[in-house]
C-alpha cells in the first residue's frame, strides 16, 4: 500500500472539495425559504432524488464495510446486502407515500398530523436526535481512521476535516447542496465499483462459474467460504440481525426525510425505483469487491490494515488498477462519508430546530426567517456535538453504533409510523410509549449485549460476559415497540375517530387544500 | 409552500370524504394489496437466515460451484425490483381512484 500522501490521491481529493463547495455555493443561492433549507423546496426530479436516496444511503459501511465482509467471511458478509436491499420494500409498501402525504420536514411532523402534542413530537425529535449521533459517530470515527490511513494525516485533523466539509454543505447550501452532493457520490460510487468488479471479473475470465470455483481454494476456509456460517454461527443472533435491518431502514430520519424533496407521491415513486435500481446492482457488485479482495489482496494483508476489513475495497483497487485507480477509490470513499453525514446533520437539526425549537419551544410562532436561521444554528449544533463525540471516540470499537441505529429506527421509530397510518384506536399515550419502549429498549438491550461486554479486553468496550448473546437485540425490541404502543394506547381511554378520518383521507389521498374548490 | 398559504380559507370536510363508499372501498383493497405483499416478501426474505441457520439445504451445490444461498439470494434481488415496479403500477391506479373519489367529493358526495 503507497504510505503518506501521492499526488494522484492529493489531487481527487482536493477534485472532489472544491466540486462540492462550488456547488453549495451554487446553492446557497437557492437557500432562503425553510422548505428550501430542509426539503429543496420540495424542486428534485424523480431521478435526481432517487440517485441521491443511493448516495444517502450507500454508506461508508456499505462500500468499505460489506465489501470487507464478503472478502473475510463470504456470504455471511453478503447477508448485510440482501438486508439493506429488502428494506426498500418496507419503505416503499409501508411508509413512504402516507409519510409523504402526512408529514411536512420531519417524522415528527407526520406523527403529529395526528396527535398535535408537544409530549409526541418532542420523543419522536428525541430518538431522531439520537439515532443521528450513533450513526454520525460510527461514520465519522470511520472517516477519520480511512483519511488517517490514506492521507497518512492524524486522526483528530482527518475528523475536523469532514466535519468542516458536512458543517459548510449544510450550513451554506441546506438540502439543496446536501442532495447534489449525494448525487455526485453516487455517480463516483457507481463509476468505481463497476471498474473494480469488471477488473476482478476479467480476472476470472469474464466467467462467473469460474470465480465460484477459483473461490473454493482462494481463501484458507476453502468451499465453506461460498456457504454461509464463517461469521454468524447461532441462528437467533442471524435473524435478529436481518430483522434490524429490514426494519430499521424504514426508521431512518435521514433516509424518510429525502421522501419530502419531491414535489408529489407520483415523483417519490420514481425516485424509489431509481434509488432501488442503483442501489440493488451496487450491493450485486459487492460480491465481486469482496471476492477479489479476498483473492487478490488476501486476508492477511486486509486485516493487517485494518482489523475490520475497512481497507479491503480500497486495496483491491491497488491490486488491480495501481495507484490511480486506488486514489481514485479512496477519493470515492471520502466522498461517501461526506454525503452521508451531511444527511444526518441535515435531519438532525430538523429535529432539533424545526421540531424542538421552531413548534415546542416558539409553538410555531415563528419567522421564515428566524426558521432558517435556526435552521442553521442547529446544524451547527449537531455538527459540533458529533465532532466533539468522535473525536473521544477514536479508540473504542464504534462499529456496532450503526446496528444500533437501525435497531433504535425499527424499534423506535418503524411502531410509531405504522400505528399512526393504520391503527384507528391508536392515541397519543401510545405514541410516546411506542417510542419509548423502542428507544429504551434497543439502548439497554445492546448496553448488555456482546458488542459492549466482552471478556477479552480490546475485542469491546468493556471487558467482562455480555448478559445476552444477540449482537443485535432487534428481535427483542422491536417486538417490545410494537407492545409498549399497544399496551399505552389500551390504558388511555382517549381516541378520536374523526382525527384519524381526517388522517387516513390525506394519507391515501394526498389531498391538500390545492386540490379542492370550495 | 407558497400556493397552501393562498388558499388558506378553504376547509376540507374529511368526514364527508372518508364516508364516501368509493374511499372505502380504496383504502380496502389499498391496504390488503400493501399487507399481502409485504407479508410475502418478508416471509421470503427471513426465510433465508432460517434455511440457512437451521437446514442445509441451501448449502448444496446448484451449477458449479454456485450454492442454493447465492441463488436464493439473486431471487431476493429480483423479487424486490419486481416488486418496486409491480408497487408503482399499482399506486399510479390508485393515484386515479384517489383522484375521482376528491371530483366525487367536490360534486357534494358523502355529504349527510
Amino acid at each position: 500500500m503507497s504510505n503518506g500522501m501521492s499526488f494522484t490521491a492529493i489531487f481527487f481529493f482536493v477534485a472532489i472539495v472544491g466540486l462540492t463547495l462550488v456547488i453549495t455555493w451554487w446553492a446557497s443561492k437557492r437557500t432562503s425559504s425553510a422548505s428550501d433549507f430542509y426539503t429543496a423546496g420540495g424542486g428534485l426530479t424523480g431521478w435526481q432524488n432517487g440517485l441521491a436516496i443511493a448516495g444517502d444511503y450507500l454508506s461508508a459501511a456499505s462500500f468499505l464495510g460489506i465489501a470487507g465482509a464478503v472478502a473475510l467471511f463470504g456470504f455471511d458478509g453478503f447477508f448485510f446486502s440482501i438486508g439493506y436491499l429488502v428494506a426498500y420494500l418496507v419503505v416503499l409498501y409501508i411508509v413512504a407515500e402516507p409519510l409523504r402525504n402526512l408529514g411536512k420536514f420531519t417524522l415528527a411532523d407526520m406523527i403529529t398530523a395526528r396527535f398535535n402534542n408537544s409530549k409526541v413530537r418532542g420523543t419522536a425529535a428525541l430518538s431522531t436526535i439520537t439515532i443521528v449521533l450513533f450513526y454520525m459517530i460510527a461514520q465519522l470515527v470511520g472517516a477519520g481512521a480511512l483519511i488517517q490511513l490514506l492521507l497518512g494525516i492524524d486522526y483528530w485533523i482527518a475528523v475536523l476535516i469532514v466535519g468542516f466539509m458536512m458543517t459548510t454543505y449544510v450550513l451554506f447550501g441546506g438540502m439543496t447542496a446536501t442532495s447534489w452532493v449525494q448525487i455526485i457520490k453516487a455517480c463516483l460510487l457507481m463509476i468505481g465499483t463497476v471498474i473494480i468488479s469488471f477488473l476482478v471479473l476479467k480476472e476470472f475470465g469474464f466467467s462467473i462459474a469460474t470465480m465460484f470455483k477459483e473461490m473454493t481454494t482462494a481463501t484458507e476456509s476453502g468451499a465453506a467460504y461460498l456457504n454461509p456460517g464463517l461469521k454468524y454461527t447461532n441462528g437467533l443472533d442471524t435473524i435478529s440481525m436481518l430483522i434490524a435491518l429490514v426494519l430499521g431502514t424504514a426508521g431512518l430520519p435521514h433516509i424518510l426525510m429525502r421522501f419530502f424533496t419531491v414535489k408529489d407521491a407520483k415523483t417519490a415513486r420514481s425516485s424509489v425505483i431509481w434509488a432501488t435500481w442503483i442501489v440493488g446492482i451496487f450491493y450485486v457488485l459487492t460480491i465481486f469487491l469482496g471476492f477479489g479482495a479476498a483473492a487478490f489482496v488476501g486476508k492477511e494483508d486486509i486485516i493487517a490494515a485494518n482489523a475490520a476489513g475497512n481497507m479491503a475495497a480500497p486495496l483491491l483497487a491497488e491490486a488491480l488498477g495501481g495507484d490511480i485507480l486506488f486514489s481514485f477509490v479512496c477519493a470515492v470513499a471520502f466522498a461517501t462519508i461526506l454525503a452521508v453525514v451531511a444527511g444526518l446533520v441535515l435531519s438532525g437539526a430538523s429535529a432539533l430546530s424545526h421540531d424542538i425549537y421552531g413548534q415546542i419551544i416558539k409553538k410555531g410562532k415563528i419567522t421564515e426567517k428566524e426558521q432558517v436561521l435556526a435552521a442553521r444554528i442547529g446544524s451547527i449544533t449537531i455538527a459540533v456535538i458529533s465532532i466533539l463525540l468522535a473525536l473521544g471516540a477514536q479508540t473504542l470499537n464504534v462499529a456496532f453504533l450503526v446496528s444500533l441505529a437501525f435497531c433504535i429506527a425499527g424499534s423506535a421509530n418503524l411502531p410509531v409510523i405504522i400505528y399512526t397510518i393504520y391503527w384507528k384506536r391508536f392515541n397519543t399515550a401510545g405514541a410516546v410509549t411506542a417510542m419509548l419502549t423502542g428507544l429504551i429498549s434497543a439502548l439497554v438491550l445492546v448496553a448488555m449485549s456482546p458488542n459492549v461486554w466482552n471478556p477479552i479486553e480490546g475485542k469491546a468496550i468493556f471487558v467482562g460476559e455480555p448478559l445476552i448473546f444477540l449482537t443485535n437485540p432487534a428481535l427483542i425490541s422491536v417486538p417490545l415497540g410494537f407492545l409498549g404502543g399497544f399496551i399505552g394506547t389500551l390504558l388511555s381511554k382517549e381516541t378520536d375517530d374523526a382525527k384519524y378520518r381526517e388522517v387516513d383521507v390525506k394519507a391515501n389521498t394526498g389531498i391538500s387544500v390545492q386540490d379542492v374548490s370550495h | 409552500m407558497a400556493n397552501n398559504q393562498a388558499k388558506k380559507g378553504v376547509v376540507i370536510d374529511y368526514d364527508a370524504i372518508a364516508n364516501q363508499e368509493s374511499f372505502k372501498s380504496l383504502v380496502r383493497r389499498k391496504n390488503s394489496f400493501l399487507w399481502s405483499i409485504t407479508a410475502i416478501f418478508l416471509m421470503a426474505y427471513m426465510l433465508l437466515p432460517i434455511l440457512t441457520s437451521y437446514t442445509t439445504i441451501l448449502h448444496q451445490k446448484a451449477f458449479g460451484e454456485i450454492t442454493f444461498v447465492w441463488i436464493y439470494s439473486a431471487g431476493l434481488f429480483i423479487m424486490t425490483w419486481g416488486l418496486c415496479h409491480l408497487y408503482v403500477a399499482k399506486a399510479n391506479n390508485f393515484d386515479r381512484e384517489a383522484k375521482a373519489i376528491i371530483a366525487e367529493y367536490e360534486n357534494g358526495g358523502g355529504r349527510r
